[in-house]
């Protein structure tokens, strides 16, 4: 078992992520993160999902996906063919907010967003490692809310989907 | 100026029209009642056929599809309408069959609000269908349809489904129908590659046991003559899976039999023997494979297909070849050096020898006092035309119909077999028939499966459809029983069943019928059935408890076919 990134370019039409959710459902897999949103061409989508799965099982998905009549293409990578970021977000009651705190914000190159009357909100982008790291430092500062983005993800192969129109 | 526009209702209809359908297999209800009004100005151009349950209609549908090649089209409202449907949607995925199903829906202002027969029928049909889409503006109509048409038929073919909701079918649009022929998304047809070829040929050309087995891809993608003209050149022994029979003549020198759970024995066991496996346009289903760890170890696979999900999902692939078989079968003709392989062939002419001395001579001419279905068929083959068709339903008749029944063109047989639909038959034979009135269709069936959906004999009734419906009754669910016999201890849990009058039935409908019990009534009542011009109904009683062999038990190995 292996953590993959499969990266979906599709038309923008109704339904098409329960279609592609539908593939993993059928066969009992977790979808361990999932993002959408436009891509660089206008119209079209782009799908980020992360699984841990086997190869054999990867290479079904993929194909599986890309089977979708409104599935442009879907392509599979390891986590070292990628270049992926993950958005966490923190909050933290105000009275917590002491020169510790400012300490871990500094050493994580986090930084606060957001300072309302009762709480601030930290921001961090990096890998699931990274902000989970984080998150475990700030639960000492008593953590209220705490939410992590499905990865982005760009691959280092150079192909581009142009080919694929 | 004449307002020009029309309903979305007469758009449904024109747009079938402009698509060449011949028939709508359909039942009317509330969120349909618009197109089924535009219908009844059309009458003229196209045909709906009223079956007695939306299931009937879509197995109808089906039928016509798998013998005319054509797209199916079938009609239901919403709610329960539409969800009658989905068994024949998903038959139809699992079989590749080119549907194309309108639902009527609820007015757009109701979705959602649990309004009366709503259902959300995109949803449900979204994991059995190749494509759909709900149309809520009329002007999305026709394109929706155009596109509809062409999904399922490219390509691997498959259902689709559009619901409409009512507020579309009755608002007024413009009506210019452009067919569509491409989708940026979709490439039905991926380009044969000659490098493909090539090493698929080294490898055939190398083989010393080379076998092919060859599925309904061949006759999807129209390769027949292909496919007999590749096997001429190599003398390469071919076998068929279920849905692939009649790609091939049974009479070609180079036909060995089929495959599957119960299919012939040498064809099975030698799969295991072979050198290099040529799989035509088949999936490698597991009732043809068995065992997967077990299957063809020792040969390399070359694998003509179109759809790339199924290159190596269950089978290793050494040489994949993907593409129309149309087209790849004609470059590896034209690559292959002829061959010939008699000792091997051979191999496979003993094994049918003793298939035919354990289990064909007592099926076809037992001297046991019950009746065999084999023996039903024999007397079938005796009076035939060369391009009947045979429907058969799902179950034991249907394994020793399609043992038995002498195949001898395309597109004759008609079955459920991917999804194994009980109830398919006596509609599917229906839609087979009106494809063409003047060939022989027989319907082979279960006393199980006929009243799963015996109403479609009114259909059959009010179309005059002449359809021979042969039914083979052993009063029991005789593959479950058989299972039961062979693997749960002779534990017949709930499979022996109290049936009705069947020929009372057969006759509440103005079908001629014949029950036949004595094995010296049978060939007359085959030979009658054939006679008489229009509907007929024969119910033969046949041995309660009989087997089908050979059989590979599920889980088995095809090596370990038995005979009994």
């Amino acid at each position: 078992m292996k953590r993959y990134t499969i990266s979906v370019f599709t038309e923008n039409f109704i339904g098409i992520l329960s279609r592609i959710t539908l593939i993993f459902t059928r066969r009992g897999i977790n979808i361990d993160g999932f993002t959408a949103s436009e891509s660089r061409e206008e119209g079209i989508y782009r799908i980020t999902i992360e699984v841990t799965t086997s190869e054999e099982q990867i290479i079904q998905l993929a194909k599986q996906i890309d089977k979708i009549v409104d599935v442009i293409k879907a392509f599979y990578y390891l986590d070292d063919e990628m270049v992926f970021q993950e958005i966490a977000l923190y909050k933290i009651p105000i009275s917590s907010l002491d020169p510790g705190l400012e300490k871990v914000i500094r050493q994580h190159s986090a930084r606060i967003i957001s300072a309302e009357k009762e709480f601030v909100v930290i921001e961090l982008t990096g890998h699931k490692e990274d902000t989970q790291q984080l998150l475990e430092v700030l639960k000492e500062f008593n953590v209220l809310e705490f939410v992590r983005s499905g990865r982005v993800a760009v691959a280092k192969p150079m192909e581009t989907i142009d080919k694929y129109l | 100026m004449k307002d020009s526009r029309i309903r979305g209702a007469d758009i449904v209809i024109r747009s079938l029209i402009a698509e060449n359908a011949k028939y709508i297999f359909g039942y009317p209800g509330g969120a349909i009642m618009p197109v089924y009004d535009a219908l009844y100005d059309y009458e003229d151009q196209i045909q709906h056929i009223l079956t007695r349950h939306e299931q009937g209609a879509i197995h109808a549908a089906q039928g016509y599809a798998r013998v005319s090649g054509k797209v199916g089209v079938c009609m239901a409202t919403s709610g329960p309408g539409a969800t009658n449907l989905i068994t024949g949607i998903a038959d139809a995925l699992i079989d590749s069959t080119p549907l194309v199903c309108i639902t009527g829906q609820v007015a757009s202002y109701l979705l959602g609000t649990d309004a009366f027969q709503e259902t959300d029928v995109v949803g449900i049909s979204m994991p059995a269908t190749k494509w759909n889409i709900q149309v809520q503006r009329v002007e999305d109509i026709a394109p929706a349809i155009a596109k509809a048409f062409h999904i399922a038929r490219s390509g691997r073919p498959g259902p689709v489904l559009i619901d409409i909701t009512k507020n579309a079918q009755v608002a007024l649009g413009e009506f210019n129908y452009v067919p569509c022929l491409n989708i940026r998304s979709y490439k039905p047809y991926p380009k044969v590659s000659d490098s493909d070829i090539d090493l698929a040929a080294e490898l055939i050309d190398r083989a010393e046991r080379p076998y092919l087995l060859y599925g309904q891809g061949v006759i999807i993608g129209k390769a027949e003559k292909e496919l007999a003209a590749f096997l001429d050149k190599t003398g390469i022994p071919a076998a068929c899976t279920l849905l692939g029979t009649g790609a091939l003549s049974e009479e070609h020198p180079n036909y060995v039999g089929k495959l599957g759970m119960h299919g012939n024995y040498g064809p099975n066991l030698l799969t295991n023997k072979c050198d290099v496996l040529i799989a035509v346009g088949m999936r490698f289903d597991d009732r043809v494979t068995g065992d997967l760890t077990r299957y063809a170890k020792q040969a390399k696979v070359v694998h003509l297909e179109l759809d790339s999900a199924e290159i190596n999902k269950n089978v290793r692939c050494a040489a994949p070849v993907l593409g129309d078989c149309k087209i790849s079968l004609a470059k590896l003709t034209e690559k292959v050096k002829p061959a010939k392989h008699d000792a091997w062939t051979a191999k496979f002419r003993e094994l049918e020898a003793e298939e035919k001395r354990v289990v064909v001579g007592n099926d076809l001419l037992p001297t046991k006092d019950g009746l065999t279905m084999g023996e039903v068929i024999r007397h079938i083959n005796e009076f035939k035309a060369d391009d009947a068709i045979l429907v058969t339903d799902v179950g034991q008749h249907q394994m020793v119909a399609w043992r038995y029944f002498e195949y001898k063109t395309t597109r004759t047989q008609v079955t459920s077999g991917g999804l194994g639909t009980m109830g398919f038959a006596l509609p599917a034979a229906l839609g087979a028939q009106l494809h063409d009135y003047n060939r022989q269709v027989i319907c082979v069936v279960g006393d199980g499966g006929i009243q799963m959906t015996v109403q479609e004999f009114g259909t059959i009734m009010q179309t005059k459809a002449p359809v021979k419906v042969v039914l083979l009754n052993n009063n029991f669910l005789g593959m479950v029983r058989q299972w039961q016999q062979l693997f749960f201890d002779k534990r017949y849990s709930f499979t022996e069943l109290e049936n009705p009058d069947f020929q009372k039935i057969a006759e509440a409908y103005r079908f001629k019928s014949q029950k036949v019990e004595k094995r010296g009534d049978l060939r007359e009542a085959v030979a009658e059935m054939f006679i008489h011009d229009g509907p007929y109904f024969l119910e033969v009683v046949v041995e309660k408890e009989d087997n089908v062999f050979p059989m590979i038990a599920s889980g088995s190995s095809v090596e370990e076919v038995r005979l009994s």
